[in-house]
């Protein structure tokens, strides 16, 4: 996983301390603490591990995302973080040798099994990355592909309804609206990614899967997506990655903090940042080490 | 942390250190750039040399002597009286063509001098007239001036005068020369286009051999090639690259691919004799055969090149469209082959211009026969471009040696043909980033 260290400014303070120093490497139990759970769950992880080959990268975490939330995952690089995120799409499918054991359900359906198809549940649950990606095509083409693989558009006036529809939502159709025809990988990096948005909005998915998805851009595009994230919470429920603490504070509603592939803390934003249970969280969140 | 803080050095020595070095640096940087010049420069060289020599042996085998001739088609001398196909296979016109030299030179008497005389004209040009003939049938019992080919070695002659005031004679007599001589000034003997170069098959007479049967038989070894290696190669590179699992198999079929690639060619043409002709019974000779055998030469390129440019295409695409719950199957047509597709262009296209250079597997499997014909479809006997400047090269009448040069332009000029429809087809294909 690379990092964008937007925090990195801790990094230094690292070191002197071998109490720190224990803390951050131990491979004592860590108990998942807070409150993981909710009542009106739309994602419901519950024991979950996933093994790159040999390595264990994700150790029995259990989560629930409820709906119309936005949950943050936090935590140091090579966390499992983003690992997590791509369990629930099944993007961890294309990785050679990965295996995901435990419990995962959409509305009580479940994500992993031998009857399921990865392409429905793929346009239920959409992704955004960290690096803006946008086909090569135009940007009418990027913001219809998935309704048209999905043969959501019986018209041609139905697709153009839902493509302007879905770049407006992700607040990209006043830019575009008279380039529809030029390629989306001309834009501008925010563009870009509002672009992905709109593209993955386009199919109408139950959840959207963020992975550290202002990473690659600068403070006015990410503060663009950040008030994007907090209108689309009307209508979808949101699982972010991120690095950036501010951020996680200023979009979520609940926030997951990972460590070395565990689950330590999960409560409401507010609690995490301003009161957490667990000492590792309380170390993660003032920069004791990133 | 790095080693300079570590050590201790000032930042004085530091910069001491780094200038001491520089020269040297700037001095390798500047042998590295003149080694590349020169090599490429060797390869400009090479490449104009080997033009320059072709070019100047071959551009004459694109012009012909040809004499005029005031002929008679006589019915008398031809012996048909109406003009219809069986009757033209039996006329003599040979005689009508002998009529029209005595009455040029009528002071030729004597049996040898005679023979000598008629050895002027190529031994096909009486082919030339039945065609002519047959074309016009009118002609039949009229006269008319035709310019018909010249004996090879008069062509010889003729054109060494160009270079050098006596010329070469070879295996012209001193008579025939005064002759040849007197044509010329006269105006009736003139070195003009060479038709038959480009509308003739093989000739064992190289003033009646032409590169249209080869050129002809190329092409259609090379259309089978492509429509069987271009599917088959990049079927097979889009499996093993996207959807084949990565275990002990596939590892063994990547090593044997590789190996394939590096089998000296004309084992290829041994198993293509084996299975296509000897098992599979296939006509020998055949391009549907020579195009089957260069199959299996070329896959092996065209599969490496594919799977290298289906590995260039950014995993970040095939992400994206996974992400919005593509299919593998839809991930790959829609996204992957698109992008992959001018570099899978560009080793079909050398995998092709390999092929249309190939030789020796060719040979096993009977394209050298000396085929005078040009091919109709693929299953006909034909031979190939290079089969046939192998042929000619070995042929031991010096008009040869002119045609094998122009051949060799011929298969050049396909060649180019090829390569910039290659270049333009990527350009067209290519995607803006």
């Amino acid at each position: 996983m690379s990092t964008m260290t937007l925090n990195a400014g801790p990094a230094a303070a690292v070191g002197d301390s071998t109490a720190e120093q224990n803390l951050v490497n131990t491979k004592a139990d860590i108990k998942t603490v807070g409150s993981p759970f909710c009542d009106d769950a739309k994602l419901r992880m519950r024991n979950v591990n996933v093994f790159y080959g040999e390595t264990q990268a994700i150790h029995d975490v259990s989560l629930d995302i409820g709906r119309n939330q936005v949950v943050a995952m936090i935590g140091p690089s090579g966390c499992g973080k983003s690992t997590f995120l791509r369990c629930l799409n099944r993007m961890n499918d294309t990785i050679e040798g990965c295996r995901v054991e435990g419990e995962l359900s959409l509305d009580g359906d479940p994500i992993y099994g031998a009857k399921v198809d990865v392409v429905p549940l793929r346009a239920r649950v959409g992704m955004v990355f960290q690096k803006p990606n946008p086909f090569p095509k135009s940007i009418y083409d990027n913001v219809a592909y998935g309704p048209k693989i999905h043969g959501i558009a019986s018209r041609r006036a139905e697709l153009d309804e839902i493509v302007e529809n879905s770049l407006r939502r992700a607040g990209l159709w006043n830019e575009v609206k008279d380039r529809l025809d030029k390629p989306g990988t001309g834009l501008s990096g925010g563009q870009q990614q509002r672009l992905c948005i709109a593209r993955a909005i386009a199919v109408s998915p139950e959840v959207i899967l963020m992975d550290e998805p202002c990473s690659a851009l600068d403070p006015i595009a990410t503060a663009r997506i950040e008030e994007l994230i907090d209108e689309l919470r009307e209508n979808y429920t949101i699982a972010i990655v991120t690095h950036s603490m501010q951020q996680a504070a200023r979009v979520s509603q609940r926030t997951a903090y990972f460590h070395l592939g565990k689950l330590v803390e999960v409560n409401d934003t507010e609690t995490v940042f301003t009161n957490p249970e667990h000492e590792l969280t309380e170390a993660y969140i003032t920069g004791r080490f990133g | 942390m790095t080693d300079l803080t570590q050590t201790n050095l000032t930042q004085k020595q530091v910069r001491e250190r780094i200038a001491a070095r520089l020269a040297s640096r700037h001095r390798k940087e500047k042998i590295f750039r003149g080694f590349g010049i020169a090599s490429i420069a060797f390869g400009v060289l090479a490449v104009l040399v080997l033009f320059t020599d072709i070019i100047s042996k071959g551009s004459s085998a694109f012009v012909q002597s040809q004499i005029q001739l005031q002929v008679n088609y006589d019915p008398a001398e031809l012996g048909i009286d109406k003009v219809d196909q069986e009757s033209l296979a039996w006329a003599n016109f040979d005689g009508v063509i002998r009529n029209a030299l005595r009455e040029r030179f009528p002071d030729v008497t004597g049996r040898s001098e005679k023979r000598e005389l008629y050895s002027l004209v190529s031994s096909g040009a009486g082919f030339d007239l039945r065609e002519r003939l047959q074309n016009n049938p009118e002609l039949l019992g009229q006269s008319e001036t035709v310019w018909v080919n010249a004996d090879d070695d008069v062509d010889t002659y003729v054109k060494s005068l160009s270079k050098s005031k006596d010329g070469f004679l070879g295996r012209t007599s001193e008579q025939k020369a005064v002759w040849i001589n007197a044509l010329r000034d006269s105006g009736e003997l003139k070195k003009r286009f060479n038709k038959t170069f480009f509308t003739n098959g093989d000739s064992r007479e190289p003033e009646q051999a032409g590169i249209r049967a080869a050129l002809v038989g190329s092409l259609f070894t090379l259309l089978v090639t492509l429509v069987l290696s271009f599917p088959i190669g990049v079927a097979a590179a889009i499996y093993l690259e996207e959807f084949a699992p990565k275990n002990r198999w596939t590892d063994l079929i990547e090593v044997n691919i590789n190996n394939l690639a590096a089998v000296p060619s004309i084992v290829f043409g041994l198993l293509g004799l084996a299975i296509f002709i000897n098992f599979f019974e296939l006509p020998r000779s055949a391009p549907l055969v020579g195009g089957l055998v260069l199959t299996l030469m070329t896959l092996p390129t065209i599969i490496i090149s594919s799977r290298a440019s289906l590995k260039s295409v950014p995993p970040s695409i095939r992400e994206a469209a996974m992400g919005m719950g593509a299919s593998r199957m839809q991930v790959v047509l829609h996204h992957v082959l698109p992008l992959a597709m001018p570099g899978m262009l560009t080793g079909a296209i050398i995998g092709m211009a390999q092929a249309l250079g190939e030789t020796a597997p060719l040979l096993m499997i009977g394209m050298v026969a000396f085929i005078v014909d040009v091919p109709h479809g693929i299953t006909d006997p034909s031979t190939v471009l290079p089969v046939q400047i192998f042929l000619w090269a070995d042929s031991p009448e010096r008009a040869f040696v002119e045609r094998t040069s122009a051949a060799i332009m011929v298969l050049l000029a396909v060649l180019i043909t090829m390569n910039t429809c290659a270049v333009w087809l990527r350009k067209k294909l290519e995607r803006r980033w």
